[in-house]
């Protein structure tokens, strides 16, 4: 993984500090995500048609996980009858070095992209780029993103912490003779007529695959903007990128996942443009690609797939609601979380990917509110799966690359004592007589000097309930 | 996870009361006043001495271990089968959906889960079991709702809470524009990220001026330690109380 240049060192803490004192950007998530949940609201209106869709969802992903050697097998097979060539990826260098040969071999130089958070994992881009390959984002968040330099801040909608008039300098900036304008039409033809040009000159079309059906070998993608049709249509060679995990049995499958995805991901009944793609251009066939290639990448997840807790992780459909749905994420926005995946869901599959050494301290950024899991259309138990994390943070016995690594005696002490204290009848009448006493002139460090940044201390009181329901005569036992 | 299924048992003759570590050490008053509620409806109230906490705190943070010798314990404490009611939609739901997981791995599954069964948030109790009538005696007054992610998502009993602020006659509830998000607590949270939580509990605190309620009425100690904490830090003028604590007053004048 030597093309992974963005994550050097990763301090969560100073990357929420910085987000936290960028009220700009703080405005903007606000107001982007209340928008948001609302158009999500109005589609799936009634909660229990929404709880039915939802139960149907999570069915359909947990019997693909469960087959999944198998359903990839066929997918395989029913592709390669389609006249689909399969690559496989174990890492995300392998992939990356794939679709470079697949580029060289069609001497090109030029490759238009469509929008892929797989490719995000690959650092596809950077890696691309460091070959002399030109690789043009053509999703207009991700165009944008890319004249920035930036990576995107959320899943479904990667420039959601940018505003009008950011993007306007952007282009102004960026775009060799563009006037500075706010207007979101005249935003939008800028980016059209920029990108037009682009789709006829690339040759190479690269795409993610939202969902792929084993039954017959199709790629499913859905998109708004009809940058995914070009980049699948135009170009005489296209290349999906895939994580292996969003194989599904049959076609009648994707009717259920696609309505939870779209309305979960943008509020809508059915996006523009839902592309089913089976084979390439067809002998007297006058449009499409002449070759298509379906990289499946692994990158983790066959060990993801392995813990039968952990494996629901895979469910996802990256259709980006519990981003939007969660407190954290909408204060702080997806950079601070410093990894691919933002928000609970990347709570959940980062430090997976990356050990928990790394990437483990986005875990401990959750008040396990439980509104991701309300709202996920394929019932994720995340809050449950964010304490299975902690738990492997300390547990040396633990099976998460990287687990245990948060074990100090300094905190097993704590909890040891936690413990002792509440299996105690004596210890805890002593402590809590002690909190009573010692409260208000414990000094300002450790937990209570965070507690008090911005709140008064907490009161003990003088006498406990015990004292209180025994003074009163409540029957104890 | 929610409630909303619950099935009720009819009017017990005597409860057990778990208290929760938060209230007995900071607002023992608003365990007083549940206690008292229950009692007023003739339904003896069991108080065993040995309780302690939940487990919450260590099963949140990555002990599991601790938090299931803690759990186990208040299982041996509460053996006989009468309904468990608990003043707290975050504990409550801690054992009643969270216990059958800690204890997953145990033979002891059926026996957790029987327990799990018998807790109850204590509006939830309050409403469909005892159908508890309030007659206000105190003054007119402004109240807001802050709802606990817990007793929301977990437990599903705001409609019963706010029901019960709803049958008092001379209390105006005003909702908070953002009911259902969270306060920034979250247990340890408040002091593994305090940053994030300050900027929640901020928002938290606007919706609430915005109302113009003189108080903040909870059915979660955490939650209303965090909020008060952080209004009185700030100087505001408002108070907050635990749902049965306010209820005590006002219908006792």
């Amino acid at each position: 993984m030597d093309n992974k240049g963005a994550t050097t060192h990763f301090d969560f803490k100073a990357n929420v500090r910085k987000a936290l004192k960028n009220s700009q950007l703080r405005s903007n998530l606000k107001f982007a995500m209340g928008s948001m949940r609302a158009k999500r609201r109005v589609v799936f209106s009634d909660p229990e048609a929404f709880e039915a869709l939802r139960v149907r969802g999570s069915a359909i992903r947990r019997r693909a996980l469960l087959k999944l050697p198998e359903l990839l097998e066929r997918l395989e097979e029913k592709c390669t009858e389609n006249g689909i060539s399969v690559h496989w990826a174990e890492t995300t260098d392998q992939a990356n070095r794939i679709a470079l040969g697949i580029i060289k071999d069609h001497n090109a130089v030029r490759v238009v992209k469509g929008k892929s958070m797989v490719s995000e994992e690959m650092h596809l881009n950077h890696f691309l780029a460091e070959h002399g390959i030109e690789s043009l984002e053509t999703d207009l968040g991700e165009f944008i993103i890319q004249l920035d330099g930036e990576t995107p801040s959320h899943i479904i909608v990667p420039a959601i912490h940018k505003n009008r008039q950011e993007i306007g300098r952007t282009f102004h900036d960026k775009i060799p003779g563009t006037p500075y304008t706010e207007v979101v039409e005249e935003l939008n033809a800028i980016a059209r007529k920029t990108l037009r040009r682009k789709f006829y000159e690339g040759e190479v079309g690269l795409s993610g695959v939202n969902m792929a059906v084993a039954e017959t070998g199709t790629l499913c993608l859905v998109e708004n903007e009809g940058n995914g049709r070009m980049c699948t249509t135009v170009p005489p060679v296209h290349i999906a990128v895939m994580g292996i995990e969003k194989v599904v049995e049959k076609l009648a499958d994707v009717p259920p996942l696609v309505r939870l995805l779209i309305g979960s991901a943008t509020g809508q009944l059915i996006t523009t443009y839902v592309n089913m793609i089976t084979s390439p251009r067809r002998p007297g066939e006058k449009d499409g690609p002449t070759e298509i290639h379906l990289i499946l990448l692994d990158n983790c997840r066959s060990s993801i797939l392995s813990d039968p807790e952990l494996r629901q992780t895979l469910q996802c459909i990256r259709c980006g609601t519990c981003l939007n749905h969660c407190p954290v994420y909408t204060r702080i926005g997806g950079h601070a979380y410093g990894f691919i995946y933002p928000g609970p869901i990347g709570k959940i599959l980062t430090p997976q990917m990356e050990g928990l050494e790394k990437a483990g301290a986005i875990a401990t950024a959750s008040t396990l509110c439980n509104a991701c899991e309300e709202v996920c259309p394929v019932k994720i138990p995340i809050p449950n799966l964010i304490r299975r994390i902690r738990d492997e943070s300390y547990d040396p016995e633990g099976s998460v690359p990287g687990h245990g690594f948060k074990r100090t005696l300094a905190e097993s002490v704590v909890w040891k004592g936690w413990e002792l204290v509440n299996r105690h009848r004596v210890l805890n009448a002593a402590s809590t007589r002690l909190a009573g006493i010692f409260g208000p002139i414990l000094p300002r460090i450790g937990p209570l000097n965070a507690w008090t940044r911005t709140r008064t201390r907490p009161a003990f009181a003088k006498k406990s309930l015990h004292d209180m329901a025994r003074e009163e005569g409540i029957k104890n036992d | 996870m929610r409630g909303t299924m619950r099935k009720y048992p009819p009017k017990p003759d005597r409860v057990y009361f778990f208290g929760t570590c938060l209230i007995d050490m900071v607002y023992p008053e608003a365990g007083m006043a549940a206690i008292r509620l229950i009692q007023r409806e003739g339904v003896e109230v069991i108080f065993p001495s040995e309780q302690s906490c939940c487990g919450q705190p260590a099963y949140n943070s990555g002990f599991p271990d601790e938090a299931r010798r803690v759990a186990e314990k208040q299982m041996e404490i509460f053996q006989e089968p009468y309904p468990i009611v608990v003043p707290s939609g975050s504990c409550a739901g801690m054992m009643r959906h969270h216990y059958p997981r800690l204890f997953d791995n145990g033979a002891s599954r059926s026996r957790v889960e029987a327990f799990s069964e018998r807790i109850f948030e204590l509006t939830e109790f309050l409403v469909h079991v005892l159908n508890i009538k309030l007659e206000d005696r105190g003054e007119p007054v402004t109240v807001t709702w802050h709802s606990s992610c817990h007793a929301a998502r977990e437990m599903g009993v705001i409609e019963e809470s706010k029901s019960l602020i709803r049958q008092l006659k001379r209390v105006t509830l005003v909702e908070l524009e953002n009911e259902d998000q969270c306060c920034g607590f979250g247990g340890t949270f408040a002091v593994k990220q305090p940053e994030i939580s300050e900027a929640m509990v901020e928002d938290k605190i606007d919706d609430i001026q915005k109302t113009g309620a003189a108080q903040v009425l909870s059915g979660d100690c955490g939650c209303l330690m965090n909020i008060t904490g952080a209004m009185e830090h700030r100087k505001i003028p408002i108070s907050g109380l635990h749902l049965a604590e306010f209820i005590w007053e006002r219908i006792n004048g």
